[in-house]
């Protein structure tokens, strides 16, 4: 009987590591006075906005591109993406570098948010679908929406909103 | 050691060596004395069996020896290179280069592949004539056998202390000569073998001696050893020779000699007395005489032989010399060393533009130095990318004649300019445009042969390649001597595409552009210009991609040139920079002639044209080109361009002087981009936007020519 209560705990404590582990990260931000959120390992760094070069003769959602380090990374100003006005670059105005892409071809881009607030950890449970209806932002932009104590929070769908194919796209259409 | 690595580096040469034996055979037919030729597929083949037999590669081995036996006797006179054998070793060729594919895959030979190689070794056959049955004596004039020679050779090898980090194996080489022959006894020397600590695992100190009956002749048997003959010691003794020559082998190997006689007097090769005899000989002479002249006092040889044998060792000598100039280097290796020139480049430019600030002279001064120095390091590093353009062109031998053959015309590939240099990254690159466009013109430039005869025209056409650098940039040509462009059909065409206004007045060059825009290849259209489903859209699409351009001139009748004008390289450029609305651009330097103010010499602001000293030029104003907001400045610069034909000014607000940069890509995101070209960071750590002159020319004369309003 010992051994089997023994082992019974063990899969308890192994149920409950799994579920720790099954929750994700988020890196959550504001963006036009909704907050958002991320899946986290798509981040690699969060930056300050500044010494933007403005490219010409792209869409409005492409601000430019930046210096990381020596290497040139194109920042998309989210809010155009989401077909809102452009993004005011005010003192707590951030980029976040993400990596996008499948595997083998990643780029580096940055997105312009208003700040960044913390780090949410999410598990399964606590993430409903998107809904069918009702949002601003089309529907396959959104992941999934998180809850968050009291708050909800709009979980984005990364690969879908920074889609290199899609962005593509439309700077060759803007440009016709 | 890692056998794998071994193994790439077999591939890797025997490509090499496939490379030059394909080459070889297609400039066979031109040349008036071939042997030279000859001799390079024969070593080709040679080397290649030699080597795979090494690694056990036994397909490899016997497909190469049954092409190398009908090599030999076309390399001996008796059996004429004619069009006929050529074609069959270039199948030949082909098939050991799809056999190497399978080598590389670590895969088994597929079954089509084995029969392909069945069906080639057929028909090798009859090549082989009676040399089959006639196995050309070695040395006739050797002496007829004396009592106690034997009918086999004598091998007699010490390997060299490095075989084993050299990755050789000497079981494999007794396991090849297994497959020339019987072997009929082996005695392992382990004499050299030290004991205790001087014994060091890695080095080999074996030495071997065989017995080996065999038909193959002296050649080959070398052959076997040739990886490691440069430093090991191996003497070959035919069947039927001398006892001297077994005792010239003990005298060579005195520290041997006893236990090495023994063996031989044990093989039957010598007699005790004559052992005896050897012994005191070499006690009485002066050991140190040449082998090639005991061999030749000994008439064991015959003196032509030996000289012979000297030429190769003075040709392997040279080849020795020849290698040791060139160093292998991964590619990436390379690149990466280029990229980090690059950060280099920036950095210095950096701390220039900070020692600039500090206005402290001798800080300045240093970073003067140092930025010198760091030009040198680039154009260095950028110099060990370059690689000439030849091997590229000698590509198109074998296609030239292939598709010439396919399509039953009779054409001739001339090239020129094989060894112009361009960077390896954009050679990569330009070789299938390239293809595209030559096999464009063989199959609707060039006419066939009954319309060429009747225009008065030689039957053979002719397709030339040629390379050469001009202003900074390598131009490559292909031109032809077909039938030209239809002017009239394009126009007609492309009017009724859409992509001209009925009654436009169009240039030629406007005109033959077309043939670039997407959709103008389709095989329903103008025929003479369709490819094989390949668009020259996408041509110009690559060659875009590589900051390049493309233009045509064709007459109609008389030919068409295709001329490519490429960068010398894709990472770093001497750039000219400039300002408009408070943002930096990057001219390339090498298309810049002049620069002025646009005052003095503004012919029409409506038109867009500038006087030049009589010359008019148009301009274009890069913030009305790029829609940038804000006003002019009451004073504007002009910078004046040229790229190949075409000169124009470029109209902007300040000047701000040279500048070396790296360009950095700007990415999938904007690869719809037109007018600029990359980006690169400034000193100040801002990124800088290059401009791409001709796209920006292009761009601005579709605008006039649409008639789109300018935003300003």
């Amino acid at each position: 009987m010992a051994k089997s209560t023994q082992l019974n705990r063990r899969t308890r404590a192994a149920v409950e590591l799994a579920q720790a582990e099954n929750k994700s990260q988020y890196l959550a931000f504001v963006l036009g006075g909704e907050h958002f959120a991320m899946d986290i390992r798509a981040v690699k760094e969060v930056i300050q906005y500044g010494s933007l070069t403005e490219v010409p003769l792209m869409p409005d959602f492409l601000r430019g591109v930046i210096n990381l380090r020596g290497a040139v990374v194109p920042v998309i100003d989210l809010s155009v993406r989401f077909g809102r006005p452009l993004t005011d670059i005010a003192r707590r105005t951030c980029v976040v570098i993400l990596e996008v892409g499948e595997a083998g071809h990643e780029i580096e881009l940055g997105v312009i948010v208003d700040n960044v607030s913390e780090v949410l950890e999410i598990g399964p449970s606590e993430i409903e679908p998107a809904p069918s209806f009702g949002t601003t932002l089309r529907s396959e932009f959104i992941a999934g929406v998180g809850k968050v104590g009291e708050r909800f929070v709009i979980l984005l769908d990364v690969a879908h909103v920074l889609s290199i194919e899609e962005m593509a796209a439309l700077d060759e259409s803007a440009n016709r | 050691m890692d056998m794998d690595q071994v193994k790439q580096t077999f591939i890797i040469e025997a490509r090499e060596l496939l490379a030059s034996m394909e080459e070889a055979l297609l400039t066979l037919e031109d040349q008036t004395d071939p042997s030279e030729s000859i001799n390079a597929i024969f070593r080709a083949v040679h080397t290649i069996k030699g080597s795979a037999g090494l690694f056990g590669l036994d397909p490899i081995v016997r497909f190469a020896h049954s092409v190398e036996s009908v090599m030999d006797r076309v390399r001996s006179g008796r059996l004429p290179l004619g069009p006929e054998l050529i074609g069959l070793f270039l199948e030949c060729h082909d098939h050991l280069v799809a056999k190497l594919a399978t080598v590389l895959e670590n895969a088994p030979e597929h079954p089509d592949c084995q029969k392909e190689g069945e069906r080639l070794m057929t028909s090798l056959i009859p090549w082989l004539g009676a040399s089959i049955a006639t196995i050309p004596s070695v040395h006739p004039e050797v002496s007829p056998r004396r009592e106690g020679g034997k009918d086999y050779w004598h091998i007699s090898v010490r390997f060299p202390p490095s075989m084993f980090q050299n990755g050789m194996d000497p079981l494999s080489f007794v396991r090849y000569l297994r497959t020339l022959g019987q072997m009929v006894s082996l005695h392992s020397l382990l004499e050299r073998v030290p004991t205790g600590d001087a014994f060091d695992p890695e080095l080999c100190y074996l030495g071997l001696e065989m017995d080996l009956e065999t038909d193959v002749d002296r050649k080959t048997l070398e052959g076997v050893f040739e990886f490691i003959q440069d430093d090991s010691r191996i003497r070959i003794i035919p069947p039927h020779s001398k006892v001297e020559e077994y005792l010239s082998l003990i005298q060579a190997l005195p520290e041997e000699e006893h236990h090495l006689g023994e063996i031989l007097v044990a093989g039957g090769c010598i007699t005790p007395h004559d052992l005896e005899m050897a012994l005191q000989t070499q006690r009485t002479e002066d050991s140190q005489r040449m082998i090639g002249t005991i061999f030749v006092e000994d008439q064991s040889v015959p003196s032509p032989v030996v000289v012979a044998a000297l030429e190769k060792q003075k040709r392997f000598q040279d080849k020795a010399v020849n290698e040791m100039r060139v160093v292998k280097v991964a590619a990436e290796k390379l690149d990466n060393l280029v990229n980090l020139v690059g950060e280099l480049v920036i950095a210095g430019a950096s701390a220039q533009a900070l020692a600039n600030q500090a206005k402290e002279p001798r800080l300045v001064e240093a970073t003067a130095t140092f930025n010198k120095l760091v030009e040198e390091i680039r154009d260095n590093a950028l110099s060990l990318r370059m690689v000439q353009i030849g091997e590229t062109f000698s590509r198109f031998r074998r296609i030239v004649r292939d598709v010439s053959r396919d399509l039953g015309k009779e054409i001739e590939l001339e090239i020129q300019g094989a060894e112009t240099e361009l960077d390896k990254t954009i050679v990569e690159k330009i070789a299938d445009p390239l293809m595209h466009i030559v096999r464009n013109s063989m199959d609707h430039g060039i006419e066939p042969t009954e319309v060429r005869l009747a225009r008065g025209k030689p039957v053979t056409g002719s397709l030339s390649l040629n390379a050469y650098h001009e202003s900074g940039s390598i131009v490559i040509e292909v031109a032809d001597d077909g039938g030209g462009l239809d002017r009239s059909r394009i126009l007609a065409k492309a009017m009724e595409k859409g992509l001209v206004a009925a009654g436009a007045d169009l240039s030629d060059a406007e005109v033959h552009a077309m043939i670039f825009e997407p959709g103008f290849s389709t095989a329903e259209s103008v025929s003479n210009l369709s490819g094989r489903g390949v668009g020259m859209d996408v041509v110009r699409r690559n060659i875009d991609a590589l900051r390049g351009t493309v233009e045509i001139e064709s007459y109609e009748g008389s030919g068409t040139t295709i001329r490519i004008r490429l960068p010398l390289t894709l990472a770093i450029i001497d750039g000219f920079r400039v300002e408009v609305e408070g943002t930096c651009y990057v001219i390339p330097l090498d298309t810049v002639i002049e620069c002025l103010d646009l005052g003095p010499f503004l012919e029409s602001e409506e038109n867009h044209l500038i006087n030049l000293r009589g010359e008019v030029l148009p301009f274009l104003r890069l913030r009305e080109i790029f829609a940038l907001s804000g006003t002019k400045p009451s004073k504007e610069r002009v910078v004046v361009i040229q790229y190949g034909e075409v000169r124009a000014g470029i109209v902007v607000d300040k000047l701000l002087g040279e500048f070396q940069t790296v360009i950095k890509p700007l990415g999938e995101l904007f690869r719809n981009l037109k007018g600029l070209g990359g980006s690169t960071i400034l000193g100040t750590g801002e990124v800088a936007l290059i401009l791409d002159v001709p796209q920006l020319v292009n761009l601005a004369s579709q605008r006039t020519r649409t008639r789109t309003p300018i935003l300003s």
